[in-house]
């Protein structure tokens, strides 16, 4: 700790501020934000168990909230033993 | 015609028991006939901060089993005429609250009283969606903490949708009162101040407890701060609230309890 430290002001509440409104601004969308990833995550499972098999608990789905922006991740497990039945049929 | 209030915040320990009790004993010291309800079943705490733990016989969930005639389970305040407790229970389960049953207790209580006061539980089970079901008013108890701030905005949307004013198309008025707040940590930008709060809650402000030992000081003798010690800044800021409740225009002020300088030197207390 330098001493220009004991003369710099701790202001995090311009920080506390800014991160409810971007969090308020998702939970006050209709129905919510955390049933959004609940949805989208039992659609993906739906699309991709057409194809592939893979277990529910595979599928993880996450959601970085920016201001401006946000980036929908989806991560998806695919074991070795699992064969794709498009390389099977043909 | 009675006001039914419901002081609620979804967050737990943001001062809702505090509220109630002393806003409960400042509007029955302006010559109201007041009841506070605890609705915090399993958990109940209002009959100790107002000091009248050791006189409960029956509670709501006796009135609303029918084990308990209303005027049975009603506690009158030792120090108030005009004030009286109804308890929650302590060994019953909260799911024994019904809404037929709750909706008797207030109607009867709306024909005694000229305000109902109802302590909600913390959370938005159903103890908090009872508690605030038949309301006509909302306290919303925030601290200027992220958590609090957005637990309040969750129940902002709870009172528009779930209570029945908001079933009939009507509005419950609701009024945020920021508790716990610090003007000297505000001002350096440590915590969240007013302006941050009410502009992300939207809803106009009833008023500002600022965060005080006095507030402990009472709860541990059980008498509600507005009567343990009146001159006090929590008092004299739920004073303020009470008055704002009865339609009085009260200019918004932070109380103080700031020691002045004869009282650092001789550490003196205030009368």
């Amino acid at each position: 700790m330098s001493v220009l430290d004991l003369f710099r002001t701790r202001s995090s509440a311009p920080v506390a501020r800014e991160r409810l409104q971007i969090l308020l601004s998702y939970e006050r969308a209709p129905g919510g934000q955390s049933d959004l990833l609940a949805v989208l995550r039992e659609d993906i499972l739906a699309a991709i168990s057409k194809h592939v098999i893979v277990e529910r608990d595979n599928i993880r789905v996450r959601m970085d909230r920016g201001d401006k922006v946000s980036a929908l991740e989806i991560n998806i497990e695919i074991p070795h033993s699992t064969k794709l039945p498009v390389a099977a049929g043909f | 015609m009675a006001k039914v209030v419901v002081v609620t915040s979804g967050k737990g320990g943001v001062g809702k028991t505090t509220t109630t009790a002393a806003l409960g004993a400042a509007l029955a010291l302006a010559g109201q006939k007041v009841v506070v309800v605890d609705f915090d079943v399993g958990l109940r705490n209002l009959d100790l901060v107002m000091g009248a733990e050791r006189r409960v016989v029956f509670d709501l969930i006796n009135v609303v089993q029918g084990v308990a005639k209303l005027p049975q389970a009603l506690i009158r305040d030792k120090r108030l005429e005009t004030l009286w407790l109804l308890p929650a229970s302590q060994t019953q389960d909260k799911d024994t609250l019904t809404e037929n049953g709750v909706a008797g207790v207030i109607r009867e209580l709306r024909n005694k009283f000229d305000w109902v006061i109802c302590d909600s539980p913390a959370g938005i089970e159903r103890g908090a969606t009872l508690a605030m079901r038949f309301a006509d008013t909302a306290v919303i108890v925030t601290n200027p903490e992220i958590s609090s701030v957005r637990d309040s905005d969750r129940i902002i949307g709870l009172l528009d949708s779930k209570t029945e004013k908001a079933e009939k198309g009507q509005r419950v008025e609701k009024h945020l009162l920021i508790t716990r707040y610090d003007p000297q940590r505000a001002t350096r930008g440590e915590m969240l101040n007013i302006d941050d709060v009410m502009g992300i809650l939207s809803t106009p402000l009833l008023g500002i407890i600022p965060e005080s030992e006095e507030v402990l000081h009472a709860s541990n003798v059980g008498v509600p701060v507005t009567l343990n010690n009146k001159t006090s800044a929590p008092a004299r800021a739920y004073a303020d609230a009470a008055r704002r409740l009865l339609g009085e225009n009260v200019p918004m002020s932070i109380p103080s309890d700031r020691k002045g300088l004869f009282e650092i030197l001789f550490g003196r207390r205030a009368a």
